[in-house]
């Protein structure tokens, strides 16, 4: 399914924007280049939000968002330290 | 602003040399350098000037979500914007029932006594139903995340603040030249 191992994992479910992105931005700050994040979220505006962050946000790179029944999962890598 | 241009400041009438070519690419290189990369960190410059709770998200959510995008963020506090900053009437802001047409509410309803107080109290709810961030964690987080607060000095004079009423981190001492100086910086300024 997968072709990355996730290092860490960040449960926001049940906080609401700028939450998300907040928290996701200072969670990737604390890992090594190559880590994957995974990210949990119930916020149905942090697929768009997330996706936009890391279009833009330079040393980060969005792999994977899956869409599940409640929640939805983000798996981000740090390519830069 | 048009002068005659083909008399320039290379030597006389001779055509420039190799050489003098050479040195220019070099310093047009180094300048173009020097211009996409160290100092390419974007910047956002808020004024912040409404204290009431509605108004006191915007900048914060902003503040926070650019810092998240590596934005070197300042906030700028005047006026009930201050408040934003105060940390005991931070977590005592209003909502105001009057002038909003979006209220389930007549002005003239809106504007008995005590109205304000329950349209916050409904709105305070709402916020903690939603598990929406309150303004406390906002600026928290903002703080954390390297945003600057200034807190206008000539408003904390004027409404007769003390520097110790603010959150710690937040900047006092600061006049509208700093924030004009922020903004002529930044990629993104907005006055909220």
């Amino acid at each position: 399914m997968t072709e990355y191992e996730t290092t860490d994992t960040l449960d926001v479910k049940g906080q609401n924007c700028p939450m998300p992105v907040v928290k996701t931005k200072q969670n990737v700050d604390q890992l090594a280049e190559g880590d994957v994040l995974e990210v949990l979220a119930t916020d149905p505006g942090s697929m768009s939000d997330l996706g936009g962050w890391a279009d833009t946000t330079d040393g980060v790179e969005l792999l994977d968002q899956q869409e599940g029944d409640d929640v939805y999962k983000h798996y981000v890598r740090k390519t830069e330290a | 602003m048009s002068t005659d241009t083909t008399q320039t400041a290379t030597s006389g009438d001779e055509e420039p040399s190799r050489a003098e070519l050479a040195a220019r690419v070099t310093e047009l290189e180094e300048q173009i350098a020097e211009t996409t990369s160290e100092d390419s960190q974007p910047k956002m410059s808020i004024i912040a000037t409404k204290g009431t709770l509605d108004m006191a998200y915007p900048p914060l959510i902003l503040a926070s979500t650019a810092a998240a995008f590596d934005y070197e963020v300042t906030v700028f506090h005047t006026f009930w914007g201050l408040d934003i900053l105060h940390e005991k009437r931070s977590k005592d802001l209003k909502l105001s029932s009057v002038g909003n047409p979006n209220m389930p509410m007549p002005n003239a309803i809106a504007a008995l006594p005590g109205m304000d107080r329950m349209t916050t109290k409904m709105m305070e709810k709402k916020i903690d139903n939603n598990d929406t961030a309150t303004i406390e964690e906002l600026i928290d987080t903002s703080l954390e995340m390297g945003v600057e607060f200034q807190a206008c000095q000539m408003t904390i004079d004027l409404m007769d603040y003390d520097e110790d009423d603010f959150y710690d981190g937040v900047t006092t001492g600061v006049g509208a030249a700093t924030a004009i100086q922020d903004m002529a910086d930044a990629d993104i300024q907005l006055l909220i």
